[in-house]
């Protein structure tokens, strides 16, 4: 058996240690050894995005990081995604405009149109649609996942709690914000 | 995925030492976007992974109208098309970072790991040639240039030496009447391998009326990204004009060898040729009027 290593970082607001060998990626870490199964693998090859985490404030497919790379980082997935009063409203959202079907693709959905909420709480629709060209869905025709997102802003807009775990603040990604428009 | 050792040395001189001492069975690691998927499928066996995110030099992003850009190879795309600079100065190398998969694999991928793949369809590697990009490299024998043209030497083959990895690429600071551009075709709207790309640039003469000279690098379309230089040769001296840019983009179907494959056929590809080559040379020339 391969060597173990020994990795801390920080999942969800938690500091967390784990063994792990250096062939594991941070999604087969958070599913196999950490008991994390929100994050789904779909393609494992960064085609999907089903396995979409914030990793130091950016979006990543968290098949195509090792575990070992998150030594030291910040990473918020699908579990630190509601706070204990309730739903993210993208959660919310999407449970009322009924944007999942098999559901694989949704915690990537999720955890990728939050980073973008987080930075462009008023992104227009062209621009939920480009953000969310990395996720795949092959149950929805993305049309009502995309009414949910538009919705979820409405909600945020009107004051909705979105006290997630902190992980897209952390890394000072977030804060720059000035996102390349084309 | 099968085992390998793992490091991530903070000095170039140990992440050498470390890529020498294994040899062909040593990969560098950067974004990891390709490599890992790579690993997974058993394209090479590999000893050891020498993960190059905590070297300083390959972490260097400058720019500016002086120094020109120097990109350290492990930069992510997102900072590239996020800095106003590059923006301003670079935008042909902009609209590359900005168009490699989605936001998530921009997010770790960069510039440099998309150089050193080697796909004949990398999306930064023309814009890196009609810039005139130089790769800084580093190996057991000390630092070498290579332009970046002379960097791919085959489908997924660089010209790094056993030992050697890419430290970062340097562009020359653009003349104010000098302007890029990137296009690649794909059947989807975001999310796909290039069936064609090309990019283009232009340097105009003061009266921004006729072209100094002119650099066309085609992709997708032989065993490497093609640097045409007869191309923007003919360009050289010609007023910026409609039957200018039709007579270059002629000459840069000629260059293109492309094969049939379940993406596209040879007639398309060099079709698509044609036309971005005529797209991306009149937004250069539009980019350099308003430099």
């Amino acid at each position: 058996m391969a060597d173990m290593i020994h990795v801390r970082t920080n999942i969800n607001d938690t500091d967390v240690d784990f063994l792990c060998e250096s062939r594991q990626s941070l999604l087969e870490v958070l599913r196999d050894v950490l008991g994390m199964t929100g994050s789904k693998e779909g393609c494992n090859d960064g085609n999907c995005g089903a396995c979409t985490v914030i990793l130091d404030g950016r979006i990543v497919d968290s098949c195509c990081v090792l575990g070992v790379e998150s030594q030291g980082k910040t990473i918020l997935t699908i579990e630190g995604m509601a706070s204990p009063e309730g739903l993210h409203p993208l959660q919310q959202a999407f449970l009322e405009e009924a944007a999942l079907q098999c559901g694989i693709c949704t915690p990537g959905f999720l955890i990728a149109a939050k980073s973008l909420l987080d930075r462009e709480p008023n992104a227009d629709e062209a621009r939920i649609r480009h953000w969310l060209a990395g996720n795949l869905c092959r149950c929805t025709g993305y049309d009502k996942i995309i009414r949910a997102v538009l919705k979820a802003e409405d909600m945020i807009a009107n004051g909705a709690n979105t006290g997630s775990a902190t992980g897209t603040t952390a890394g000072g990604a977030q804060a720059s914000g000035d996102v390349y428009n084309d | 995925m099968q085992e390998f050792e793992y490091v991530a040395p903070t000095t170039l001189e140990d992440a050498v030492r470390l890529m020498a001492e294994k040899g062909s069975r040593a990969k560098a690691l950067a974004g990891g976007t390709d490599i890992l998927v790579q690993l997974r499928g058993g394209r090479f066996q590999i000893d050891r992974l020498v993960d190059v995110k905590k070297i300083p030099e390959l972490n260097e992003l400058t720019c500016s109208e002086a120094g020109g850009l120097t990109l350290g190879a492990a930069v992510p795309c997102y900072q590239v098309y996020e800095d106003p600079t590059i923006q301003r100065l670079y935008p042909g190398v902009v609209d590359s970072a900005f168009l490699i998969g989605g936001i998530q694999i921009q997010g770790r991928a960069t510039v440099g790991g998309n150089l050193c793949n080697a796909a004949p369809s990398g999306d930064t590697i023309p814009s890196l040639i009609v810039q005139g990009a130089t790769c800084i490299v580093a190996g057991p024998n000390g630092r070498r240039n290579i332009p970046v043209e002379e960097f791919c030497a085959g489908p997924g083959r660089n010209v790094l030496q056993e030992g050697e990895l890419l430290v970062a690429l340097h562009m020359p600071p653009p003349e104010p009447t000098f302007g890029a551009s990137f296009l690649r075709f794909i059947p989807r709207n975001e999310m796909d391998i290039a069936i064609a790309n090309v990019a283009a640039s232009v340097l105009l003469d003061d009266s921004k009326q006729h072209i100094v000279s002119a650099r066309i690098a085609i992709g997708s379309v032989a065993p490497t990204p093609v640097f045409v230089k007869q191309a923007g040769d003919l360009l050289a001296g010609k007023e910026a004009n409609e039957a200018s840019i039709e007579e270059a983009a002629e000459a840069a179907k000629g260059a293109a060898t492309p094969i049939n494959d379940m993406r596209g056929t040879i007639a398309q590809r060099i079709h698509l040729v044609g036309v971005l080559t005529k797209r991306t040379l009149r937004t250069a020339i539009s980019r350099a009027r308003e430099g």
